[in-house]
């Protein structure tokens, strides 16, 4: 069909493409600004404690406790680029091994037990989907509450009592999970990549990721062009809610033992992981290279911390011990954040 | 005579408003009506019955499209009908790529919702060199909407109704915002929905606008219909002096 005349045509594609590196720029600056704070944190470690750094224990050590919240920041990405907050996951790991070990004593069958956790952290995610849409309550303050039901719920229901997993322990299924192949690499990091890559397909290849990113940019706009805004929404929780749930099995499968408290604190690090992978609070903005860089940066301060011990500037010694964590924690997350966001003004220009 | 849209006896209230009373409405193969009225006349609320985006009351009312009744239709079912909008307000995602915008809603897929990204871009391209008549050099199908202008915002809201091969195209405020060439554009481009033998449900503010594009002019006043005329039957001083004194009285006499 032929519509407004383009009187231009001949003189736009030379001028269209600006240089390809500022086209990258452009459209990967977030990644890049993350990936260079890795590098820098990284290279710091490496200059301040060679000895651990370079090394392959660290890295085995921080690929087995990394994926426990990484396999929940990656789907929480997706929450937060729609608009949306959720605070009640960690109380969704205890709910899904509640599910777990449930199922586990009545059926002695791991994978039913694997599968009822996922269902039902599925199903309390889902039940925030419900409670944000069809009540119309903001999915902070909504989840701000179903966070305090849920924890209450485990506790009333295991009468605050741990379930010893050791049993499990020679079992090839939680190999599967938590095993170490080649007799060094933790298998839960595997299964985070995977998740990892299933959200990026998910987020970047499908037509829901399509619409969280839409909703989160413009909801109105989104409805008025036909977007099935509600429905969305609630699948975004549900697959939170299973991952979730998939983040507390492997924890209690790596530990061998299902504490009342699993998922304590998760909150502030998960959400602290995609905050630093660039996700907007805003909404519209965010990727899962992000977040998964995010997740490391996270994973890797602490023990970093305490293993670089001491730092010398102009003369002046300070000892760092494990209290300087949260302090470097918080300095990392407010200067990379406000690098970020200076840089992706710069780019989107 | 077969509609393309037809609709009968619509009301609809939003709690004790009654934004739409017994309004009867319908349009031809190849024709353009223009709605007229001044604001909250009623204007917005009936197109967005058409979209699908309100529902009328319940015994509010019925739609033909085609002859077939419709009931409960949502946004996407009427996109799949062939009804397309480009809204006052746009309704574009800023911060998300010329793309995703121009597809939202309605993205190409392979099997089991994978969306198709290599042809919805290579689709924008050709849109973009085709039809969008861009002159900024910043513009790619990965270009962020956000830094668009308002006319190339427009152009983008335009290209989109049009890509999906329409039927009926509504326009709802198009001009405003737009410069005098802008809208010269515009203009013709609905002139080429009708050659096109597409309908088009022209919005406009500016009488003007609407006078010289329409087949026929439909007058909403408070929710009704005031009246319509066909432009060939009436001069303009006459449909402008009309509009006052509905206005003023709610009698177009």
């Amino acid at each position: 069909m032929t519509t407004i005349e383009n009187q231009a045509e001949a003189t736009i594609p030379k001028r269209l493409w600006r240089s390809k590196a500022g086209k990258i720029a452009r459209q990967y600056g977030l990644q890049i600004g993350i990936f260079c704070v890795f590098l820098v944190i990284w290279g710091l470690f490496i200059l301040g404690a060679p000895q651990t750094f370079l090394k392959p224990t660290i890295y085995a050590a921080y690929m087995s406790t990394i994926p426990f919240f990484a396999v929940i920041a990656l789907p929480l990405t997706l929450i937060i680029i729609a608009g949306e907050m959720d605070l009640s996951f960690p109380s969704i790991m205890g709910v899904g091994m509640v599910a777990f070990t449930s199922v586990w004593r009545l059926s002695d069958n791991f994978v039913l037990a694997f599968i009822a956790s996922l269902v039902a952290g599925g199903l309390v995610g889902f039940l925030n989907g419900v409670i944000v849409v069809k009540l119309g309550i903001p999915s902070l303050v909504a989840t701000l509450g179903t966070q305090f039901f849920w924890r209450g719920f485990v506790l009333v229901v295991t009468n605050a009592g741990g379930v010893s997993l050791v049993p499990l322990k020679q079992t090839p299924m939680r190999q599967a999970f938590v095993g170490r192949v080649g007799g060094y690499l933790p298998a839960q990091m595997i299964w985070a990549v995977v998740v990892a890559i299933l959200v990026w397909i998910f987020l970047n290849r499908h037509k829901f990721g399509a619409h969280v990113y839409l909703i989160g940019d413009n909801v109105e706009s989104s409805k008025l062009m036909g977007v099935n805004v509600d429905r969305t929404r609630m699948i975004n929780f549900a697959i939170l809610g299973t991952a979730a749930a998939f983040g507390g099995v492997l924890s209690s499968l790596e530990q061998s033992y299902f504490w009342v408290s699993l998922g304590d604190g998760y909150l502030l690090k998960t959400l602290a992981s995609v905050f630093l992978g660039g996700t907007s609070v805003f909404g519209g903005i965010g990727t899962v290279f992000g977040t998964f860089i995010g997740c490391l940066i996270i994973g890797a301060i602490e023990a970093g911390i305490v293993a670089v011990g001491k730092v010398e500037i102009f003369g002046l010694v300070i000892r760092l011990s494990g209290f300087w964590t949260q302090l470097i924690y918080g300095l990392i997350i407010v200067i990379s954040v406000s690098l970020q966001n200076i840089l992706s003004r710069r780019l989107s220009r | 005579m077969t509609y393309i849209l037809e609709m009968k006896n619509i009301s609809k209230s939003f709690g004790e408003v009654q934004a739409l009373r017994d309004v009867d409405f319908a349009i031809a193969p190849g024709e353009v009506v223009g709605l007229l009225g001044d604001n909250g006349a009623g204007k917005s609320t009936l197109i967005k019955i058409v979209t699908g985006y309100y529902q009328p009351d319940p015994n509010g009312g019925e739609i033909y499209f085609n002859g077939q009744k419709i009931a409960g239709l949502s946004v996407s079912e009427a996109r799949k009908l062939g009804i397309e909008t480009v809204y006052q307000e746009r309704a574009l995602a800023d911060l998300q790529t010329l793309w995703r915008n121009i597809f939202m809603g309605r993205e190409l897929t392979t099997a089991l919702g994978f969306i198709d990204v290599k042809r919805m871009k290579r689709e924008t391209e050709k849109l973009m060199v085709g039809s969008m008549g861009f002159t900024s050099s910043a513009v790619a199908p990965d270009s962020v909407v956000k830094t668009f202008s308002g006319g190339e915002k427009q152009g983008v809201a335009i290209v989109r109704a049009l890509y999906f091969d329409a039927e009926l195209i509504i326009l709802d405020e198009p001009t405003m915002g737009l410069s005098l060439s802008e809208t010269k554009k515009l203009l013709e481009f609905v002139g080429n929905i009708k050659e096109a033998g597409k309908s088009c449900i022209f919005i406009d503010h500016n009488v003007f606008h609407v006078y010289s594009v329409a087949d026929r002019v439909v007058v909403l006043d408070r929710g009704a219909v005031a009246g319509e005329f066909l432009t060939k039957d009436i001069t303009l001083e006459q449909l402008m002096d009309k509009m006052y004194r509905v206005a003023q009285t709610g009698q177009l006499e």
